[in-house]
């Protein structure tokens, strides 16, 4: 199958302290990957390199073909619309409602007639779960739940191929981040989307990734399936994964 | 009530604690004064006893593990009675940590002359990183101006009514007050005289020319810098400013630049107002004090108060605008990820674009003299 994303040898360093060295690793078209490992790794700023939110200091990050340390204004836009990112609180836009955050990137970058713009936005909202009834309420006045599900009806609303999520069950009830999780799988199926997300919940790693890299000590400590992962000597993963497994 | 719970007894050279009832921290600074009272000298041996104590929390049992130990350290051959198991193995939860767990370190000082290199280096950064915000700046104004149709009209009305005619109130009111002030103090000095007709000349020329750009310049940094820094620096937190980098909708585009051209259009005419309402309030003074009526104070206004000073007036308002809005802007995005941040900024905000205005005041003032204007 395709890469959708491949990273080679990437190098990120903060001040005097290194966070990466040297990544590889690489998505197929249609997987749900998950980046994991233990806090401090650089997983979320790995995602952040991938969605051109921050600038990586060696190696290269391929995109949809793409690569990202030498691209041009014009591709970078295209490339943009081309993904959805699921921030980690939601990241809605706080001077608007549910309904104008969704419908925000269609107005932008197409020229839709309003009428057709409430058609997807009442499908997006229908599609994530949320309430057709709360689509006036503004991100302040909606539950932390209603908020990812929003996010994420957002991030969905330009039909992308890649969907970025940042710990998209955190600070869930565990009810919640099993429906979100079986959202996730669900949309997997419906778009074809390949999905890339950082996690810690356990529960959703097992029941939602095809693969995983699991970055530990600046390095992949360990890039595939999950059913071989408890073969792996690395201490995280045998804290991480091996409890689990025993259960 | 401590001296209830800790019985000390001494007999020959054997000290017994006898401890009773639930122990917790409270007890620790009473325990300590009670024990320090007793003299060691002789003292072979202590028995701690636990046995009717009924509750030990860990502080507690730091304590006694400390108590413990300080014994130890004088040859004293140190004793403790428990029976409940829960009270001895919160005894042993200290000794069980305190093995292999190193001390906290300390935070290492670092010299004066360290403190200074580094407050002067992390200036420099802060002025390398705002020319960085005003090359940006500028590198997106040229790509924003490529075509009408980028304009964000809507946002830039937005933000016309939320800076300017909201502003109108509060700005009317300042410089009315400072006019009927500046007339006031004058009059009394005029009058001396018997120049009574120069109050007009005065306030013309002062209000027109710097204090009503000023006072606007100094009303809308407190108001609408310190919005801008608020607001740009909240979304910031909220992440809002990398969804949208990520959507590709550039934070330039739609929260920095229609912000600052709302601004450079809306502070000449907050400008105008001011002048306007200082000279009214010049002239009810005028009236009032110095019976100077309307009609001679507008006459005489028209005689000696020439219209460079009213355009001088108005042409520093968007080069003020521009240093508010933008200051309020750059320290917006420099907001870093907690809420403290937010309050720093906002100070900083206002404080530098008050005086970065009254900079810029200067330097056209001496500009324009030099150039005979």
């Amino acid at each position: 199958m395709q890469n959708v994303i491949e990273v080679n040898g990437v190098k990120t360093i903060f001040g005097n302290r290194i966070v990466h060295d040297g990544l590889n690793l690489s998505i197929k078209k249609g997987e749900i990957y998950g980046l994991l490992g233990p806090s401090g790794c650089g997983k979320t700023t790995l995602l952040r390199e991938m969605v051109m939110l921050q600038k990586f200091h060696g190696g290269s990050i391929k995109v949809l073909g793409d690569e990202l340390d030498r691209i041009s204004h014009t591709q970078a836009q295209k490339l943009r619309r081309q993904w959805g990112v699921l921030f980690q609180a939601g990241a809605l836009f706080s001077s608007l409602s549910i309904r104008e955050n969704i419908a925000l990137p269609l107005q932008e970058y197409t020229d839709l007639s309003a009428n057709m713009i409430e058609e997807i936005v009442k499908f997006k909202i229908h599609l994530v779960g949320l309430k057709p009834q709360d689509a006036h309420l503004f991100p302040s006045q909606i539950s932390g739940g209603m908020k990812k599900k929003a996010g994420l009806a957002r991030a969905l609303a330009m039909d992308p191929k890649l969907l970025f999520l940042d710990e998209p069950t955190s600070g869930l009830d565990p009810i919640s981040a099993r429906d979100f999780d079986s959202l996730i799988l669900e949309l997997r199926s419906m778009l074809g989307l390949t999905i890339i997300m950082v996690s810690h919940d356990l529960q959703s790693i097992h029941d939602t990734l095809d693969r995983t890299a699991i970055i530990d000590n600046k390095k992949i400590a360990y890039e595939g399936n999950l059913k071989n992962i408890k073969s792996v000597e690395n201490e995280f993963i045998q804290t991480f994964f091996g409890k689990y497994n025993e259960q | 009530m401590a001296i209830n719970l800790l019985r000390t007894s001494v007999k020959a050279n054997h000290l017994y604690l006898d401890f009773t009832g639930e122990l917790s921290l409270y007890f620790i600074s009473d325990f300590e004064s009670l024990i320090e009272k007793i003299s060691l000298n002789g003292i072979k041996t202590v028995e701690i006893d636990l046995q009717k104590v009924t509750y030990l929390d860990t502080a507690m049992a730091v304590f006694l593990n400390k108590l413990y130990e300080k014994f130890e350290k004088l040859n004293v051959e140190t004793t403790i009675v428990a029976t409940n198991d829960e009270i001895l193995s919160t005894i042993d939860l200290p000794k069980k940590f305190f093995k292999h767990k190193e001390d906290i370190p300390q935070k290492t000082e670092c010299s004066t002359i360290q403190k200074i290199g580094e407050y002067t280096y992390s200036h420099y950064l802060g002025l390398i990183s705002f020319m960085e915000f005003l090359g940006k700046l500028f590198a997106t104004k040229l790509h924003y101006l490529k075509s009408v149709k980028n304009i964000r009209y809507k946002e830039i009305a937005f933000e016309i009514n939320e800076s300017g005619v909201n502003a109108l109130g509060i700005i009317a009111l300042t410089s009315f007050l400072i006019g009927l002030v500046v007339a006031y103090q004058s009059a009394f000095q005029l009058k001396l005289y018997g120049a009574n007709i120069f109050i007009v000349d005065m306030l013309g020329i002062s209000m027109l020319r710097e204090l009503a750009p000023l006072i606007t310049a100094i009303v809308i940094a407190g108001r609408s810098g310190s919005a801008f820094t608020a607001q740009i620096g909240a979304m910031k937190i909220t992440e809002e400013l990398d969804a949208m980098r990520t959507m590709g909708f550039d934070p330039y585009i739609f929260l920095v630049i229609p912000r600052i051209i709302a601004l450079m259009i809306v502070m000449p005419i907050l400008i105008f107002v001011a002048d306007m309402m200082g000279i009214i309030g010049g002239m009810v003074v005028a009236n009032v004090d110095l019976k100077i009526t309307t009609d001679l104070f507008l006459e005489r206004f028209n005689e000696v108060v020439a219209a460079k000073h009213f355009f001088i007036g108005l042409i520093k308002g968007p080069f003020f605008a521009f240093l508010i809005a933008s200051i309020g802007i750059y320290r917006g995005l420099m907001v870093k990820d907690d809420t403290q941040s937010i309050g720093f900024n906002t100070t900083k905000s206002v404080v530098e674009s008050i005086f970065a205005v009254i900079v810029c005041d200067a330097i056209f003032s001496i500009a324009f003299t030099n150039l005979g204007i």
